[in-house]
């Protein structure tokens, strides 16, 4: 059987829980492909703002369900993503240990669902006859510029405290190694991720970024790109529609991941304030 | 004694829908659970476990000795430095395995759990099994953020947990025991009930499924004299016990001098209070939910019912009606909303008090329904009339009795629902939130429902004021209640 | 049944015809434990002869309706057939209650239901959006009634209602009572354009005490129609009238009962809030098209033990 010819991935784009081509039809040609399809170069999509209105559109679309469900339903669901990830370890584009560490940061963060309510939020012992309660809800919508390195637990180590906190992402994955997180695609769709939840892009970081940044329907943006003047232009952009930016440091190990996993969730999330009068 | 109007007659009957306990996979005889294994008694004994809605036998069980007991706290003081020693990450991934297993397990283990216990498959399989997986879960998500929990300082396992359970949620107690405990890095031995040790067994299994360590648990199914040796073992860190306040008093005193932290979650005698401008159809609803959920054997359950006379005659006629409407019967049918009283013993305490009732003078009214000839059965009932000195409206019952009592005012309804020893919970039912939240604040409850009943979740901490216990269960207090800050 | 009188919080409703600009005050309805409640009832189990003794109860209580620009005699007097006999195949399934079209060919169905048990009801006021003066409503009524309808089913002033006047909308009501003569009145309260579980309760009482005969949730052509809450908070809304008042008031859901479990659930409401005494189309009915045709498959696969092929059975 060894001359039997094997049969190639194509990869593609992951927007709305499908597996699409770029609507504008562009690819780049870079190195290495993973699993038992290995090629010298593969294709991938060359995404364009259109996809990124496509994937933002899906997000918002799949962001009131996804910020309505209790959190023990989404923490149960991350839990499932750590499932799947670990059961594909073999066939993702990226090194087995690598992957075992975002397999462990996803399991941290499926913890994180229902504790940040009690961490993040409570009863405000206000001076007047009134019961106060802040609670941390999601932030909505949010764009995350993947790093280059070490591109999947880099990119899971951002995505995990999104979900978590019960936003939507839209993500612009690294453009030197985007195979690893196109293979994520793959594994968020037997993982029970609702459709529209995660959106990923491939393509140019230069094209794909500031339109993201720029788009006034996302309430906020992770940028691990590691790159300061693309970091300052996503700045310039976000303030357009006062969009809530994070500049995210390199994660290089599932320490780096969860030494300050509250500082990831409280930046995607928004703390309502809430008074009733106690007295009848 | 008033009965149930007699019925109009049935024009569509739901037919029997038994629960098939084919698939279930129990043993004939289950051993002792230490250190992994099920291991012969040393000095116990054997003793069968009956099906309370048959009085026919389910399996047989081990109760242990005061040496076996001794061996489960050594096996559990063996591996605690080890479990400890683990990464929060790692515990986490054990605990995140057993609440997984307990998901794909669940049929099973509510077909057991009504069978060993007596409540109705609906509950079991829709509220105990679902909760208890659920109590995994999340605090499998604690372990490795303990120091979230603790204001930012770190924290230590108290060591060896001793854990008490009752009858009444046999796999739920067992779960909101152990999760808490082994997620902070201590381990446990825990004795079930003496009439409901399954579910706690097949636990046993799932833990060797998810390849625990040896030793993190065992579990010793036994009597009061089991539970009593326990508690007097040396070595042991932590208590906790969930049972009846008698004997929570008990363990109290058997723990004085020895400076050993104590959780206890006793008995209660809550008080369910109804206003006049409540939503009156689900205020209904929630009395029948914080009375006849589980036959009343429930340390929380609304028993005193508070009404406001304005709406009492509405409300009482309304839950009379309500109550012909139960279904009472066989456990293991879908149908079912009202099981088997769990034993003989707690039948004659029900029996004891409803006659107390009636001879202080009490209306008693009780649904007339057809009971099966063998098991233990207690129809619904309610007492009206009822006055506070009644024993019926100071004692708790533990049945599916409820009395009810008026009041004219809130502030007659806050000191009437707080003349009580006991303080586990309250009900309020207004539409007027301001006020729900003011007598919230007023009464000495641990838990406060309001317009509801019953509520539980792995993230809200549970537990009651006064006699009815002390320290809380689920949320951040159930964690504080198994570390010590570190030294 | 027991009588209570004198239910504090609820109101006097009879009263309200005649009370011009007084600001409503809305009964107290608990959704969350409505729905709790509801769904627990979904939860019952009917198997083996329960379930097919509920399906044939349910197929009693069909109005089988067509309401669509398109309906013209021809398919109506089809409709008609598959109302008496609705599974010639299996001759225990008994009729349905009614059949209900728009005015304009509620004649043809009289005609050819006449004889057969199965009653003609129509629809009238400017359904289904209500939107016109009280004389066109009127006459729209009259015609239907002149033309051999024996049941109607108007729709409230939801116009009336959201500008808070429930003076005019129980006058309304009264107002088409009237024309019914011996036609038995319906009151659509088309509740997905209400706003809530406690005006939807609130309208029902308003309809009940200007004299419908039943209390129906929807027109059919709105969001949502007879969800599981909706049915149960008008059940409890005609247990209280009923004891307060001493009528008996139907219930017809309409809208959204696609499926026999839905139908069987509807059941489970109604006998577990006001009783096996309103198991009949006399007090309860659903209001269906496609309905019909999963209630004969199931019964099908009660008789047979195989899933049914759709295609088995004729739309009309």
């Amino acid at each position: 059987m060894t001359d039997r010819l094997p049969i190639r991935k194509t990869y593609k784009l992951f927007i709305g829980g499908a597996f699409v081509r770029s609507e504008s039809g562009r690819y780049d040609r870079i190195e290495g492909g993973s699993g038992a399809a290995a090629a010298a170069a593969v294709n991938i999509p060359r995404g364009s703002r259109k996809d990124v209105r496509d994937a933002v559109a899906a997000a918002r679309k799949s962001s009131t369900d996804w910020a309505e469900r209790t959190a023990y339903n989404r923490g149960q669901i991350l839990y499932r993503f750590a499932e799947a990830l670990e059961s594909r370890r073999a066939d993702i584009g990226a090194p087995a240990d690598e992957v075992g560490e975002a397999v462990d940061v996803l399991v941290h963060y499926a913890g994180w669902t229902d504790k940040l309510q009690p961490v993040l939020g409570g009863i405000n012992p206000v001076a007047a006859p009134y019961l106060s309660f802040s609670v941390p809800e999601p932030t909505g919508v949010v764009g995350l510029v993947a790093p280059d390195s070490p591109p999947l637990l880099g990119l899971v180590a951002e995505l995990a405290p999104a979900l978590a906190a019960g936003n939507t992402v839209v993500v612009v994955l690294s453009e030197k190694l985007p195979l690893s997180g196109l293979d994520l695609g793959e594994v968020l769709g037997i993982a029970d991720v609702p459709a529209g939840v995660v959106n990923l892009l491939s393509g140019r970081r230069a094209e794909l970024a500031p339109v993201l940044a720029g788009h006034h329907a996302l309430n906020a943006i992770v940028d691990a790109s590691a790159d300061a003047a693309l970091g300052a232009e996503i700045d310039k952009l976000a303030a357009e529609s006062v969009t809530r930016v994070r500049h995210a440091a390199p994660t290089r190990s599932y320490s780096d991941a969860t030494a300050d996993p509250l500082s990831r969730l409280e930046a995607l999330t928004e703390l309502k304030t809430a008074w009733h009068p106690v007295g009848a | 004694m008033a009965t149930q109007e007699q019925r109009t007659s049935i024009v569509w009957d739901y037919a029997p829908a038994p629960e098939s306990p084919d698939h279930v996979r129990l043993r004939d005889s289950y051993g002792l659970f230490i250190d992994g294994e099920f291991q012969e008694p040393v000095d116990g004994t054997r003793v069968p476990t009956i099906n309370p809605a048959t009085e026919e036998p389910v399996a047989e069980v081990a109760f242990a000795g005061a040496e076996d007991v001794r061996r489960a706290v050594q096996a559990a003081r063996a591996a605690q430095a080890g479990w400890a020693a683990l990464s929060g990450l790692e515990r986490g991934k054990y605990l995140f395995r057993i609440a997984r297993l307990m998901q794909e397990r669940a049929r099973e283990l509510a077909i057991v759990e009504s069978m060993d216990g007596g409540k109705p498959i609906r509950e079991s399989r829709d509220v105990d099994v679902p909760l208890a997986a659920a109590h995994f879960f999340h605090y499998a998500g604690w372990t490795d953020k303990l120091s979230y929990a603790m204001g930012g300082r770190s924290v230590e396992p108290l060591g060896v947990a001793g854990q008490i359970v009752p009858w009444n949620f046999p796999l739920l107690m067992a779960a909101w025991k152990l999760a808490p405990a082994l997620a902070a890095g201590n381990t446990a031995v825990l004795k079930p009930a003496e009439t409901t040790p399954l579910t706690a067994l097949l636990l046993a299994e799932i833990l060797q499924e998810a390849e625990l360590p040896p030793g993190v648990v065992q579990i010793v199914p036994g009597d009061g004299a089991t539970g009593a040796a326990l508690v007097r073992e040396p070595d042991i860190d932590k208590v906790a016990f969930t049972g009846s306040t008698g004997v929570g008093k008990d363990i109290q005193s058997a723990l004085a001098g020895r400076g050993i932290p104590l959780t206890l979650e006793l008995g209660g005698k809550s008080a369910n209070i109804v206003f006049e401008d409540a939503a009156l159809d689900q205020a209904v609803e929630g009395i029948v939910n914080g009375i006849f959920f589980n036959q009343g054997h429930v340390c929380c359950a609304g028993s005193r019912l508070l009404i406001q006379e304005s709406v009492a005659d509405t409300v009482i006629g309304k839950l009379w009606e309500r109550m012909g409407r139960l279904r009472v019967g066989d456990p293991l049918d879908k149908n079912t909303d009202v099981g088997a009283i769990n034993s003989r013993e707690q039948l004659d305490r029900i029996e004891a008090l409803v006659a107390s009732g009636e001879e202080e003078g009490a209306v008693r009214r009780t649904v007339a329904c057809e009971l099966p000839s063998r098991g233990f059965w207690f129809a619904p009932t309610l007492f009206t009339d009822v006055a506070p000195a009644h024993r019926i409206a100071a004692e708790e019952i533990f049945g599916p009795v409820v009395s009810v009592l008026t009041f004219r005012t809130q502030a007659e309804a806050i000191e009437k629902a707080n003349s009580t020893p006991y303080g586990l919970a309250a009900g309020i039912w207004t539409d007027k939130g301001s006020k729900a939240f003011e007598v919230a604040a007023a009464l000495q409850a641990g838990v406060i429902w309001q317009n509801t009943y019953n509520k539980f979740d792995p993230s809200a901490a549970f537990g009651g004021y006064k006699e009815s216990g002390f320290g809380r269960e689920g949320g951040l207090a159930g964690l504080r209640a198994y570390v010590r800050i570190a030294r | 049944m027991t009588v209570a009188r004198g239910i504090a919080g609820d109101y006097v409703y009879a009263a309200l015809r005649h009370t011009h600009g007084v600001i409503r005050r809305l009964p107290h309805v608990d959704r969350v434990g409505i729905e709790e409640r509801a769904a627990t009832l979904g939860k019952r189990s009917i198997k083996t002869s329960a379930k097919e003794q509920g399906i044939r109860l349910a197929v009693s209580m069909v109005d089988l309706t067509t309401l669509e620009g398109s309906d013209t005699p021809g398919k109506v007097r089809h409709l008609c057939a598959k109302a008496v006999c609705p599974a010639p195949t299996m001759p225990e399934i008994p009729s349905v209650a009614a059949v209900c079209v728009y005015p304009s060919l509620v004649g043809v169905a009289r005609e050819a239901l006449d004889g057969t048990g199965v009653r003609a009801a129509s629809v009238a006021t400017a359904f289904p959006s209500g939107q016109a003066s009280l004389d066109v409503k009127l006459r729209d009524t009259e015609e239907a009634v002149a033309a051999g309808a024996e049941e109607i089913d108007m729709v409230i002033s939801r116009e009336a209602f959201l500008a808070g006047d429930d003076a005019r909308v129980m006058e309304e009501i009264v107002r088409v009572k009237d024309v019914c003569g011996d036609a038995h009145l319906k009151v659509i309260l088309e509740t997905a354009e209400l706003g809530s579980y406690d005006h939807v309760r609130h309208a029902s009482m308003l309809a009940m005490e200007a004299g419908a005969d039943f209390i129906k949730t929807s027109t059919g052509k709105a969001s949502s129609g007879a969800t599981p809450g909706v049915t149960l908070v008008m059940l409890e809304a005609i247990r209280d009238y009923v004891d307060r008042s001493g009528r008996v008031v139907g219930m017809k859901a309409a809208g959204g009962v696609s499926n026999s479990k839905a139908a069987l659930h509807r059941l489970v409401l109604v006998k577990e809030t006001l009783g096996d005494e309103w198991l009949t189309p006399e007090r309860f009915r659903i209001g269906a098209s496609s309905l019909l045709n999963d209630l004969l498959m199931q019964y099908q696969k009660t008789q047979t033990g195989r899933y049914a092929r759709p295609e088995d059975f004729s739309k009309e």
